[in-house]
């Protein structure tokens, strides 16, 4: 797998504090890749010296090989945590104007914000002001200034915050279809649900520190405890050594839940003893979610 | 390059769209000649009179000298006071001027009555013209007639040739003086008015957000760059409408009032057709106008334009860096306090230096970078030498390049940092930064 983005040793200090300990990270290309921590892992300034808002002291990036210049500015969209727009502008000028810095030409842009405001349903808002939108749609044009000048790599900080649940459904589609059409995406939170569903790689960063980073599944099976949650219809009676009862719920429906925690065999073994012992309702492995992986790690 | 044109189009654009800059604009040059008027034309509205009332004891006829003032409308009355005081009441005369007996050494008990409250002038005025009468009373009584004082009284002017480069001109220096300071003031108001500008878009942008997208697209630098000279077109193009429209409404007044009359070519032949009362007057307008003629226009316009943009650009480079450095406006007033001060000083000064245009605190203020471009407009007028201007211009020149530098260094750092007020040893670390 090509890497789009190839972080190496990137280090940053601001006065005593370190904000990037040399950091490695590789982004494939065409893949969303979540930048997860904590507030003030250093997310943010690993972000900025991606769009060369800041220089790191020391370190390299390389954006398809090529050590990252300028010139590649073109290639980045960014939609920043904080979000700003030049209040008093209307969109439409704002957009086109957002879309010239970027290097494209006053028609290029146009078609590409009529484009954009199409699909997310704001082509009739061109005459308003930012100020008369609401938050929601507010948010809506701020995306769209990051992707109208068809950036390779987009990075999204925190991009949810602010969307009601059905505007958060349409921007997950869009960035999905962004993903489709061959963007890499890097994706920075520290909401652990939209990761899951969205992201393919992932890095996990605290206190300037890469702790983790991979792909998603592969870091959930190597945090797999070979537990399984399995629903009776009767309470167990018999033990078994092979394994370890974890936990035991009546739930609401009058039915047993378990945890089950494997010692040695396999998890046939297990539905065996279960279907034995009573009426088997579901079973299923246990997967750690992102949130315990992710408390886990930081707590370690 | 072609980003910081972007950038200063926005910024122009934004501006002079703006329902402020469009009333500013063409309102500008009528408040300003309001201002210039009014003051003028209420000095000389005198077609209504006032009429006073003279009742006349002194025994001393002053009374009858009295009706032969022009300022105002004396009128005798004679009686008892008490009465008088009555039938002045019922009358629509304003003033009732009452001279008892006096002692001419030791004038006392005259009293003006008035209906409503009287104004400082009127009083001042009524005070002058009762006193030169006593006095010429006294100096009739001491036997010194009139005619031999008016004859001691020398009126006269010293006419002022300055010799430069072996051509004789005629200087005025209260015409100098007059064109001096005008520049100076509306270049310490414009650096202020749209420095200020710069500072606040500067702060508007840090606050609301935007520039950290702004900045993933173009350098600081450019940035920065772009603003300046965006509000710098604004301010030329708002400049050059201020001068069409004053030009515009002087040609008016010179046409309306014919001011032509007054030319030293066509002062002679006007002289001749008036009254001997304004004779004065008209003399009074040729000197005027003879003293306008005689400053350099072309010089002091290509100066105004330098100072006032190279001056500009320097200070909105600083303000550029005040606002980035900090949160809110009302965090800039201490960085803004030191970098204004200069600029306040050459104001300040501007008074003495034209007392002495040549002297070294002159020189010096309107040779170092912060302060020339406001002192060096008040000295243009009375003739600088060549080699001092041009130190003086390249000095602002250079200063403007390195605080663009400078500045652009807090910009870059400054722009993005926020929740506090960096001290004068962040901002020098700023600097350092490579």
């Amino acid at each position: 797998m090509d890497n789009y983005l190839q972080i190496n040793d990137l280090y940053k200090k601001y006065n005593t504090q370190v904000v990037l300990n040399k950091v490695n990270i590789n982004i494939p290309q065409n893949k969303i890749f979540g930048l997860l921590g904590p507030n003030g892992a250093g997310k943010t300034s690993l972000i900025r010296t991606i769009t060369q808002i800041i220089a790191p002291d020391s370190g390299t990036i390389h954006i398809k090989g090529a050590l990252l210049s300028e010139k590649h500015n073109r290639l980045i969209g960014y939609l920043p945590e904080e979000r700003g727009l030049y209040k008093k502008m209307k969109v439409g000028e704002q957009l086109l104007y957002l879309a010239q810095l970027k290097g494209l030409s006053k028609r290029d842009a146009r078609v590409n914000i009529d484009n954009w405001s199409g699909r997310l349903g704001i082509d009739t808002w061109y005459e308003k002001r930012i100020e008369e939108l609401s938050k929601g749609m507010q948010q809506k044009v701020q995306f769209i200034a990051s992707v109208v000048h068809n950036p390779e790599l987009l990075i999204l900080d925190e991009p949810f915050s602010g969307f009601d649940p059905i505007n958060t459904l349409q921007l997950k589609e869009e960035i999905l279809k962004l993903k489709s059409n061959g963007t890499t995406i890097i994706f920075s939170t520290h909401r652990m649900d939209t990761v899951e569903e969205l992201c393919d790689n992932i890095a996990l960063i605290n206190k300037g520190n890469i702790l983790l980073e991979g792909n998603q599944y592969e870091i959930k099976s190597r945090y797999k405890s070979l537990t399984y949650k399995a629903v009776l219809s009767s309470k167990l009676q018999k033990p078994n050594y092979d394994f370890e009862i974890v936990s035991e719920i009546v739930n609401p429906q009058n039915m047993y839940e378990y945890e089950i925690k494997l010692k040695q065999g396999n998890s046939n073994d297990i539905i065996a003893y279960l279907i034995s012992q009573s009426e088997l309702i579901s079973f299923n492995e246990k997967i750690p979610s992102m949130d315990e992986i992710f408390v886990q790690t930081v707590n370690n | 390059m072609n980003k910081i044109l972007l950038i200063a189009q926005r910024e122009f654009l934004v501006r002079i769209r703006k329902k402020s800059f469009i009333i500013m604009t063409i309102l500008g040059p009528f408040l300003f000649g309001f201002a210039m008027i009014v003051p003028v034309w209420m000095s000389t509205k005198g077609s209504e009179k006032t009429t006073i009332q003279v009742l006349d004891k002194s025994g001393l006829d002053i009374s009858n000298k009295l009706i032969q003032n022009t300022e105002f409308d004396f009128v005798i009355t004679d009686g008892d006071l008490l009465y008088i005081k009555e039938v002045f009441a019922q009358s629509p005369n304003e003033g009732l001027l009452y001279i008892p007996k006096i002692d001419l050494d030791n004038p006392d008990g005259i009293t003006y009555y008035s209906k409503s409250n009287i104004d400082i002038e009127t009083q001042q005025k009524i005070n002058r013209i009762v006193k030169t009468e006593l006095q010429n009373k006294k100096l009739e009584l001491s036997g010194i007639g009139k005619e031999f004082l008016e004859n001691i009284w020398t009126k006269m002017n010293i006419q002022t040739i300055s010799i430069d480069a072996g051509e004789e001109q005629k200087s005025f220096a209260e015409a100098n003086a007059i064109a001096g300071l005008t520049s100076a003031v509306l270049i310490y108001f414009f650096i202020f008015l749209y420095g200020t500008l710069v500072l606040r878009g500067v702060i508007d942008e840090k606050s609301n957000r935007i520039v950290e997208v702004i900045i993933t697209s173009v350098r600081p630098f450019q940035l920065m760059m772009g603003k300046i000279l965006g509000i710098a077109t604004m301010a030329l193009i708002q400049f050059l409408i201020w001068m069409t429209l004053t030009f515009a409404i002087s040609g008016f007044i010179n046409s309306r009032f014919q001011m032509n009359r007054f030319s030293s070519d066509n002062i002679d032949q006007t002289l001749a057709k008036l009254k001997p009362g304004d004779i004065n007057n008209a003399l009074e307008m040729n000197k005027t106008l003879v003293a306008i003629e005689s400053i350099n226009f072309p010089l002091m316009l290509t100066a105004f334009l330098f100072y006032f943009f190279i001056g500009y650009l320097l200070y909105a480079a600083l303000f550029a860096a005040i606002g980035a450095a900090v949160d809110g406006e009302s965090d800039s007033q201490q960085f803004m306090l030191p970098v204004t001060i200069p600029l306040i000083i050459s104001f300040v000064f501007a008074q003495t230096i034209i007392n002495d245009p040549d002297s070294s605190l002159a020189i010096w203020l309107s040779i170092i970078p912060l302060t020339s471009p406001v002192t060096m407009m008040v000295r243009i007028p009375f003739g600088v030498p060549w080699w001092q201007l041009l130190i003086s211009m390249s000095l602002l020149f250079a200063a403007f390049i390195v605080c663009t530098w400078i500045s652009a260094k807090i910009y870059r750092v400054g722009i993005l940092m926020y929740g506090k007020k960096p001290s004068y040893y962040e901002i020098w670390k700023w600097i350092k930064y490579s």
